[in-house]
């Protein structure tokens, strides 16, 4: 009998590590910007090329950085809880054009709706390498002192929406 | 017959031009080569198994750009893995650094070496003592010689 318990504990064991490691996604690489300063960038907006936009101009408020391209077929499938969440009015929501071409951009929002207060424009996605971007979309909750607070790897969706993203805005809000 | 000379060499004639649109390879060689060295050890975060060297994900390209520029700033080999490791984490790396976190996975082979080895050693002891000296009978003594003779002959 005792012959067999050892073999049968490491099997157990490693049983148990296999079964964790299936529920991981591999996709997701916990950020090391989560409770850093946002870096700070300038880029030209979207819809007006003359126009530029900064975080700093964001200080103070507690505020939603979402990355967004006309090309990223999750951002589609995210977009209309954006849309939803912008109607709500618990943040502001900035959008990052990734790495698009602005008549594509432009194009995209006036066909599925427009929930950012701006969109800041990343051509050759400098601003993306800076906030450790590499998967459209990517969604970052940024605080009153321009720190970021939580990432969002993929899509948002309604469950992360109100279990996550509102009740820290909330929070952050106080 | 003329006409399709005509056209063979205004082929001919085209051709330079497509060759010059190909992007120049390197333009400082020393920049590339310190940018093929530093990219071989840092993961492409799009296609996971490869690097930043031999990835064509359009991040992997950028990247390597970033890394370019970084270099031509004069950064060192380590103020660029430790830029990349500030944006993407120690992910990125795909020789992590010795600290707490990982002193499992760089001692964890060498660990599993001497329990091995002591697994090895106490069996082999216990196996030995298991072996105890049976000294031969006078029968068996002679059919031994009887044997080793008949095999001389």
């Amino acid at each position: 009998m005792n012959r067999f318990l050892l073999p049968l504990g490491i099997f157990i064991v490693l049983v148990g590590f296999l079964a964790v490691g299936l529920t991981l996604n591999p996709r997701e690489v916990p950020s090391p910007l989560v409770g850093k300063s946002a870096p700070d960038f300038k880029v030209p907006q979207l819809h007006d090329g003359a126009a530029s936009f900064s975080p700093q101009e964001m200080a103070g408020k507690v505020w939603l950085l979402n990355v967004w391209a006309s090309w990223c077929v999750s951002c589609r499938e995210e977009h209309p809880v954006l849309n939803e969440f912008a109607k709500t009015g618990v943040a502001p929501l900035v959008g990052l054009n990734y790495k698009d071409k602005r008549e594509d951009g432009i194009r995209w929002l006036a066909r599925f709706g427009d929930p950012y207060l701006l969109s800041a424009f990343d051509l050759d996605g400098r601003v993306g390498i800076n906030y450790g971007v590499y998967g459209v979309p990517e969604t970052y909750v940024i605080d009153k002192a321009g720190v970021i607070r939580f990432k969002q790897i993929g899509p948002v969706t309604p469950a992360v929406l109100q279990t996550k993203i509102i009740p820290l805005v909330q929070e952050l809000n106080k | 017959m003329k006409m399709l000379l005509a056209m063979a060499c205004a082929l001919l004639l085209a051709n330079p031009v497509l060759a010059k649109d190909a992007a120049p390879l390197a333009e400082d060689p020393v920049v590339e080569a310190r940018l093929v060295k530093i990219s071989t050890e840092l993961r492409c975060l799009v296609c996971q198994n490869e690097s930043l060297a031999g990835s064509q994900a359009e991040l992997a390209q950028d990247l390597r750009r970033e890394v370019r520029d970084l270099i031509k700033q004069g950064n060192t080999d380590q103020q660029v893995k430790d830029f990349l490791v500030s944006r993407y984490g120690e992910f990125v790396l795909y020789r992590p650094q010795l600290k707490p976190s990982t002193w499992l996975l760089w001692g964890g082979p060498f660990v599993l070496l001497i329990v091995g080895l002591a697994v090895l050693v106490s069996y082999l002891r216990r196996r030995s003592r298991l072996i105890g000296e049976t000294p031969l009978s006078e029968a068996e003594k002679q059919r031994a010689e009887v044997l080793l003779k008949g095999d001389q002959a």
